[in-house]
């Protein structure tokens, strides 16, 4: 890239810096969707602080390769204000508009400055559109990124809250499953049980599946997984909240659930645990 | 010569496994076990592994190899104190100790005993 052609974008973003943002501000506030104060100052705060961040890696780097280290700078509050509107639940199109609206400015102000010289204003538009393009994808790609981190807080959080092991009473726990057992999950599952085993020392952990939408042979193995780390513990398993469907489905799987006790409810599953443990229950009217 | 102390406790032998299983020290273990039982006629067999941080495959059928030879003499083994994450790995390596009786400690391992004897 010659020194005479960033030296235009350079210039003309200098020279008429007020201009400019006001241009630029008015093109963006027409198209936002949502308007209200705090986001108008934020963005005018942003665009305010952009600009001379062009100018600097234009002049500093003198060149328009918005991946050159000149303009680090740059990439990085764009990063910083896309990760800023994930958080504030603007769509991309609005996150991306940020650069977009910048375009028409510059360019009628590229127009008014090279109006004597049409090839150069070609090559000018040319190189600034591609960087404005550049930037603009940037700033969505960012924005995908903090999306996707998003996503992943969330399913860490999902997978420690959705868990919990109970003392159902002395020496019984309980696991109530919801949703559907992967690997991932029944790590965490088997390892959350084992760990409570030894806390309170039980001898009968109920796995209670009524939660479970579907028990195919890989839910099926995880399950049998769990009951054998348990048993190996020194605590027995109980699997219970079996749904007729769920009973067909692992007959006809050929899963061997045999060595388990299986109960179709947790209230059987409870009382068999009781018995285990050599408790019982009786009603209040009837004892005396 | 290292050995693996066995404790006698009633009818009960108490065996702890602190240190790294190798070949040797299995062979030597299963002859004293065995022995010991024939000697003290024991009936009983508590096998603890609280302070193993890594069980392998080698020690998975050690253990069950000495359940079994314990189980001809008529005394029966649980094994006891195995810590979750050994529990996990050895279930991974689908090596779930079939026909071994388990407790969450020696405890609870001599309270088993006691049921099974009667």
């Amino acid at each position: 890239m010659s020194l005479a052609m960033t030296g235009h974008l350079a210039k003309i973003l200098n020279e008429n810096q007020e201009a400019l943002l006001e241009g630029w501000l008015g093109g963006m506030m027409s198209r936002m969707v949502r308007r209200d104060k705090a986001a108008e100052a934020d963005i005018r705060q942003q665009a305010t602080r952009f600009i001379p961040q062009v100018v600097k890696a234009v002049e500093k780097g003198q060149t328009y390769d918005f991946d050159a280290p000149a303009w680090s700078e740059v990439r990085q509050q764009l990063s910083e204000m896309s990760a800023a509107r994930v958080r504030q639940g603007f769509s991309p199109t609005e996150t991306a508009t940020f650069i977009f609206s910048l375009k028409e400015p510059v360019f009628a102000l590229l127009r008014q400055t090279l109006s004597d010289d049409p090839s150069a204003l070609a090559t000018e538009v040319t190189e600034t559109g591609a960087l404005f393009d550049r930037m603009g994808l940037f700033t969505v790609e960012e924005y995908q990124r903090g999306r996707e981190q998003v996503i992943m807080r969330q399913q860490q959080e999902l997978l420690e809250l959705s868990t919990p092991v109970v003392q159902l009473w002395k020496d019984v726990l309980a696991l109530p499953l919801i949703g559907t057992l992967d690997s991932a999950r029944t790590q965490v599952v088997m390892e959350n049980l084992l760990q409570k085993i030894i806390e309170t020392g039980a001898s009968i952990a109920i796995i209670d599946i009524t939660g479970v939408p579907t028990v195919d042979t890989l839910v099926a193995q995880h399950l049998l997984k769990t009951v054998a780390a348990a048993r190996l513990m020194g605590a027995d398993c109980i699997i219970s909240g079996i749904r007729p469907q769920i009973a067909q489905t692992i007959v006809h799987l050929g899963v061997n659930l045999e060595d388990v006790i299986t109960k179709a409810t947790l209230a059987d599953a409870f009382l068999i645990a009781l018995k285990r443990v050599g408790a019982t229950v009786t009603r209040a009217d009837q004892a005396n | 010569m290292e050995r693996i102390p066995i404790l006698k406790m009633g009818d009960l032998l108490l065996v702890t496994i602190q240190v790294d299983m190798h070949d040797r020290l299995a062979m030597t273990l299963q002859d004293d076990l065995t022995g010991r039982i024939v000697k003290d006629r024991a009936r009983g067999v508590l096998i603890d592994i609280s302070a193993l941080d890594i069980v392998d495959s080698f020690i998975g059928r050690m253990i069950s190899n000495t359940a079994a030879m314990a189980r001809v003499l008529d005394a029966r083994t649980v094994l006891v104190g195995m810590q979750p994450a050994v529990a996990i790995t050895l279930v991974e390596l689908g090596l779930t100790l079939h026909g071994v009786r388990t407790a969450l400690n020696v405890e609870k391992g001599i309270a088993l005993l006691q049921r099974l004897a009667d």
